[in-house]
């Protein structure tokens, strides 16, 4: 017993440690900035002074206050949780029949099909957006089609270059593989005897997904959802280059704190409010995800 | 009730069943018995509706079912793994088929607990299957097959994965389950015992044919061919020709073991000259150390090659003359006596004349 808990302990410590340095230790630097001073040219102002033999702290709460004074931020807080929870469901709504078509075809063709879902893998992320923002530009041959579909019904025409709608696209694309690849692995294990069963029993193909398929891939789909949820809340390159100034989101606001305003402790505290909701989100999809897992 | 008339099931090239017509009585325990790879789950599918045949027609009361898609075919179908939903508790598994046909709550409640109680489980309603064992997870597939009371129950080795004992425990129940319930069954198994102890009538399968149709003690007792009767319980087979046919008695040669006496098979042609194989169950064979003079029997001489006490019985496998080996059962009724003869002992091995079962090659 007592050199096996000694081995686990060894074998933990790698992950243990970088998640550690990595993960924790940022984040008490983080937390810690967020109550001090900025610099006076950016960076952060020294968190103690030492005059005449007293020591007194330079430490405020005034960079909280300043998210709760005007509703700028939380409002653009809510927006990109709004993304992110639209984001995971168009990939559910994509990602699922996808998968469900993988898992249900011949296993010799299984293996392509995956190769498939990951093959944008293999060229840079900002080599794919920018493919997306020659895809959306106003001479593109989309648009083009769209407004001149838009004509013929007497409607203005639309640019779906910077908007919303554009940044919603492209990170549903973005993202589609991190939630088709959890699923895939939760659907191939079905027990298609069970379809059987439920048919047998009287279930038509329908009855057969919602009562039988669906609740048991639920653990694919939560930790989809996670994979899905917290890289996009975090997201700020696709919004920088295809959002324009209505499809912002809060991580574009925290990158423009630490780089372009030099204002390190508020940058801080928009940080924490979205670690803290990203850590919120994920123990929630764990939680939900363990519940539909046990009842396997 | 159910007929099945010359169904054909050809996969690419491969014939899995070729014309295969059966009709089964309601109320009957039927089992379709055979070796492995003969065809006994390809036509239970067909008759589930998971698969089409590519000739003939199942009849259900007289209409064909053929077009009617599983789920609304009035039988349900026991599975080998069980096919529990896993995130189910045992109670909403029980009540998915009422659910399906959109019974009332109060109604599913009462019916699901009278099924849990017919297979004697009935505080396992809110576990979930994984927490059940093997022989629990067996009765729970069947109260949710029988539940909403269908016509036909299919089980395809329903107890193949369980150990010997509980095995036993379980063919017990089925007997008395399909007793009370008088639901017809069609059970397929390849342990020739089990269906011996089972069924009332068992259709012996064979490369995608049947082999024969009969009650069990007539299966056992009168093998239609070869291969029924070494496919049902143990059976020395000897091979010969018929010689002379008088009044009921054949004249058979036994190939290197001379001409012996037999009785003739109820309704076989048999005609003088016919290759046959004379077949004898080995509790039917005596074997003794000394000459018996008898006149109602066959007598030939051999050397013990082996043995296998069997704790109740002993098998001797005794060398003929030709070299063939015959086995004999030999009851050990007294404990001191367990062993009768020893290994290279001078036997005399003797049966009756209406020991034997002849059948035609
Ligand atoms: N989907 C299929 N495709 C091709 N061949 C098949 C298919 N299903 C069954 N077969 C073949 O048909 C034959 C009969 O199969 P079946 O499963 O009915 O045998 P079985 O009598 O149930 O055997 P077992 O006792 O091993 O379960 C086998 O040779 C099998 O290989
Ligand atoms: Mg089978």
């Amino acid at each position: 017993m007592q050199t096996k808990h000694w081995q686990q302990r060894l074998l933990t410590l790698p992950p243990m440690s970088y998640l550690l340095i990595f993960f924790a230790v940022p984040t008490v630097i983080m937390l810690f900035a967020s109550f001090r001073y900025a610099g006076e040219y950016g960076g952060l102002a020294p968190w103690y002074s030492y005059e005449e033999g007293k020591l007194a702290f330079d430490l405020t709460l005034e960079n909280w206050q300043r998210l709760f004074e005007t509703d700028i931020y939380l409002r653009l807080f809510a927006k990109s949780i709004g993304y992110a929870v639209l984001t995971t469901l168009l990939c559910i709504l994509l990602g699922y029949p996808l998968a469900l078509m993988i898992a249900r075809s011949p296993r010799k063709h299984r293996d392509l099909l995956l190769l498939l879902v990951i093959l944008p893998f293999w060229s840079n992320f900002l080599v794919r957006i920018y493919a997306w923002m020659i895809i959306f530009s106003p001479s593109g041959a989309l648009t083009h089609m769209i407004n001149s579909l838009l004509d013929i019904f007497g409607l203005a025409p639309i640019s779906l270059m910077y908007s919303p709608t554009a940044v919603i696209v492209c990170l549903v694309y973005v993202h589609l593989p991190f939630m088709v690849l959890p699923l895939y692995a939760n659907l191939e294990k079905h027990d298609p005897a069970l379809l059987d069963a439920a048919q047998d029993l009287g279930a038509t193909r329908w009855r057969r997904f919602w009562k039988i398929t669906w609740p048991i891939s639920l653990p694919g789909v939560y930790a989809g959802s996670i994979l899905v949820f917290i890289p996009v809340l975090g997201m700020f390159a696709i919004p920088d280059l295809l959002g324009g100034t209505d499809g912002i989101m809060i991580a574009n606001v925290i990158k423009q704190q630490f780089v372009e305003s030099r204002d390190w402790p508020f940058g801080s505290v928009l940080s924490m409010v979205l670690t803290v909701a990203a850590v919120l989100a994920v123990l929630l999809g764990a939680k939900f995800g363990q519940q539909a897992g046990q009842t396997r | 009730m159910l007929e099945i008339k010359e169904i054909t099931r050809n996969f690419d090239s491969f014939t899995a069943l070729d014309k295969v017509s059966l009709s089964i009585e309601a109320g009957e325990f039927f089992t379709l018995l055979g070796p492995s790879g003969c065809g006994k789950t390809t036509l239970l599918r067909l008759i589930a509706g998971f698969d089409q045949p590519d000739g003939g027609d199942i009849l259900l009361d007289g209409k064909s079912i053929i077009a009617t898609p599983p789920e609304r075919r009035p039988l349900h179908t026991i599975f080998q793994n069980y096919a529990l939903f896993p995130h189910m508790t045992v109670a909403d598994n029980i009540a998915f088929p009422l659910r399906m046909v959109g019974c009332k709550p109060d109604e599913i409640d009462q019916r699901v607990a009278e099924a849990l109680e017919d297979v004697s489980l009935p505080d396992k309603g809110k576990h979930y299957p994984e927490a059940l064992s093997g022989g629990q997870k067996q009765r729970i597939a069947i109260a949710r097959a029988l539940v909403n009371r269908p016509r036909l129950l299919l089980l395809d080795e329903p107890l193949s994965a369980l150990d010997a004992k509980l095995r036993e425990q379980m063919q017990l129940e089925l007997i008395k389950l399909q007793q009370e319930i008088g639901i017809t069954f069609i059970y397929v198994t390849h342990d020739q015992g089990e269906a011996l102890a089972l069924s009332h009538r068992i259709a012996v399968m064979n490369h995608g044919t049947i082999a024969q149709i009969d009650e069990p003690s007539r299966l056992y007792s009168y093998p239609n061919s070869r291969f029924v009767a070494d496919f049902i319980g143990q059976c020395n087979l000897l091979a010969g020709t018929v010689e002379q046919i008088q009044n009921d008695r054949v004249r058979v040669e036994l190939k290197g073991l001379g001409p012996v006496q037999t009785v003739i098979p109820p309704n076989a042609t048999i005609e003088a000259g016919m290759a046959c194989t004379l077949t004898l169950r080995p509790e039917k064979i005596r074997i003794s150390s000394t000459l018996t003079q008898d006149e109602g029997e066959v007598h030939l001489k051999g050397v013990v090659h082996d043995m296998l006490y069997l704790g109740d019985v002993t098998v001797y496998k005794v060398e003929l003359a030709n070299g063939m080996l015959v086995e004999a059962l030999l009851a050990n009724s007294s404990a001191g006596r367990a062993r009768f003869f020893e290994v290279g002992d001078q036997v005399e091995v003797a049966w009756g004349f209406e020991a034997g079962h002849l059948v035609m090659d």
